[in-house]
């Protein structure tokens, strides 16, 4: 069920996710999720796109560093404490998030997890009666 | 007239020099024929026996030494003395292979000081002087050399060391220090701290020995003005003995190299060959004093100058220029000797692609130096923490390898500029030998 989350290394300079953003759009690939983690000299920037095996071509061939991560995405309901909720049953189950990112639709919220154990994750997140998202529903 | 430690000897006449010099060589080859395996084997090949070395007009034909032989010899290799006659070592830094161990007797140390206590009175000390010696003590020559010369000359020295920068100025108010030895950049360091902390008008520095980097003549003057003194250059090298090979007269106008001590020639880097006097190339010295650890031409890489035209200070030995270069790719580096094999060498063992860069710099007279590195997919991750934990690892690697810190940035694959399909490797903003 896990979902495919492409990593690409940017350098901190104008026009690096132009470049990037560009060779996805000629590859005719779609954006579903993105997220850029910086430091002071680069950053890291996570996608998940619709077409991971033309995305990864296209920016393998334009030489971009790309690395395929499976994260864990969920829906949430877009209520006060749904996010503590969440966080609450992971961190009973001993699951340390590296890092994640979320966003609200217009009734249900959604996150992207990135653990350790993606298996662990959902099972934990099944049982707390939270919905997985999956690939088809990005 | 002028201040001397041995005027005698420093102001010789040049038949004085060359007999003195004739004598020692003679000596000199003979003893690291029969008591250095190592060169015995260089001379052997070269059909180069002792009996063939007369004079200094001979000395052409023995083989040259290079760091490479300091290498293969390690640690014992070129040792003219059993070890139970030597006292000490001084070390470069660096790592195996590149780290240069030098030994030395009691005379040996002498030797070197007493070239410290010429180059400290040709800065004009004498024994009234306050010599603040803020060069790093330990396996760098620099501290212990500057040390021992103002021993020699009698002056109360400090013995500071390098760094905390708050105490060195502390002492040159409170005990009135009147001489300074550092590395030119840290003397400018210095400058600026003073005048930040509003010292100016309480330091009573008449004159500063700067050496172990490169400068300019624009720094020099610079530091001069700051300071309120006269600022002088000192040259040497571990394998030789150590600062004081060479230093500065107040004519500033080159180093005086003591000749009594050491041979200099200047050679053709590519083909070896010797060239009169006035020609750019190598300096090549021979050390003919030296008891436990005497080289024999010994290649400096240092691409420099000298001159024999009369010094109006009185000294009659040759002069050199500032080295204008090197004819190997060593930088140096906060007064550091910083090969890019080393640095590719740590990369490689961090599982790092060999696509680097060396971008070295100077800000405010201190210089920085930066190691740009091309991501890898095998190296990247998704995590920051991961690549941040990497990026810590390289500049710990390089700091264990080099002895100084080095800034590391992971750049994206292929943005080093490559010119005809060859990365150029360093880059060295510092200008440092523009000559002033």
């Amino acid at each position: 069920m896990a979902i495919k989350q492409l990593s690409i290394f940017v350098e901190n300079k104008t026009g690096s996710l132009v470049k990037c953003t560009e060779i996805l759009a000629e590859a005719g690939v779609d954006l579903r999720a993105m997220s850029i983690a910086d430091t002071r000299d680069f950053g890291i920037l996570r996608i998940i796109v619709n077409n991971t095996y033309a995305a990864v071509t296209a920016l393998k061939d334009n030489g971009f560093v790309v690395n395929m991560t499976d994260v864990v995405g969920c829906v949430m309901t877009d209520k006060p404490g749904a996010a503590g909720e969440l966080f609450a049953a992971l961190s009973e189950a001993g699951i340390g998030i590296k890092y994640m990112y979320a966003f609200a639709g217009k009734k249900e919220a959604y996150a992207i997890l990135r653990v350790d154990d993606n298996t662990l994750c959902e099972k934990v997140l099944l049982e707390k009666g939270v919905k997985l998202l999956t690939p088809d529903r990005l | 007239m002028g201040n001397y430690y041995q005027e005698e000897l420093e102001c010789a006449s040049r038949e004085t020099i060359v007999a003195i010099q004739n004598e020692k060589l003679v000596k000199t080859v003979k003893k690291v024929y029969e008591n250095v395996e190592y060169y015995r084997n260089k001379m052997d090949a070269a059909g180069v026996k002792p009996e063939d070395i007369k004079s200094i007009d001979d000395l052409h034909k023995l083989p040259f030494l290079t760091k490479d032989d300091l290498r293969d010899a390690y640690p014992y290799g070129l040792m003219a003395e059993p070890l139970e006659n030597c006292v000490r070592i001084q070390s470069t830094s660096g790592t195996t292979g590149r780290r240069v161990v030098a030994f030395y007797t009691q005379s040996d140390i002498d030797m070197w000081e007493e070239c410290c206590a010429r180059a400290i009175m040709a800065a004009g000390g004498t024994k009234k002087d306050v010599c603040q010696v803020c060069y790093g003590y330990g396996l760098f020559t620099g501290g212990p050399g500057l040390n021992g010369g103002s021993h020699k000359v009698g002056c109360l020295t400090l013995p500071m060391s390098s760094g905390n920068t708050d105490r060195q100025i502390q002492f040159m108010v409170d005990l009135e220090a009147t001489i300074l030895c550092c590395t030119p950049s840290y003397a400018a360091y210095l400058a600026e701290s003073i005048e930040e902390k509003g010292f100016r008008d309480q330091i009573k520095l008449k004159a500063g020995i700067f050496g172990a980097e490169a400068w300019t003549e624009e720094m020099r003057r610079d530091i001069e003005k700051r300071l309120g003194i006269k600022a002088f250059d000192i040259y040497g090298l571990t394998e030789i003995s150590g600062p004081g090979v060479s230093f500065e007269c107040e004519e500033q106008q080159g180093m005086h190299i003591n000749e009594d001590h050491f041979i200099a020639e200047i050679i053709d880097p590519k083909t070896g060959e010797v060239l009169p006097e006035g020609e750019v190339g190598e300096l090549v010295f021979t050390s003919i004093d030296k008891e436990a650890f005497p080289l024999l031409r010994y290649r400096t890489k240092d691409i420099c100058v000298l001159s024999r035209k009369p010094c109006s200070c009185g000294r009659t030995h040759v002069r050199m220029s500032k080295p204008m270069g090197r004819s190997d790719d060593m930088l140096i580096v906060k007064g550091v000797n910083v090969f890019p094999s080393q640095i590719e060498q740590v990369l490689l063992q961090q599982g790092l692609t060999s696509n680097y860069q060396i971008i070295v710099d100077r800000e405010k007279y201190s210089d920085t130096i930066e190691v740009l590195v091309e991501m890898t997919p095998e190296l990247f991750s998704d995590s920051v923490m991961d690549l941040s934990a990497k990026e810590s690892e390289v500049v710990a690697g390089l700091k264990s390898m080099l002895g100084i810190y080095a800034k590391v940035r992971i750049v994206e694959p292929k943005s080093i500029v490559r010119s005809e399909g060859k990365a150029v490797r360093v880059i060295d903003r510092r200008n440092l030998y523009k000559q002033g």
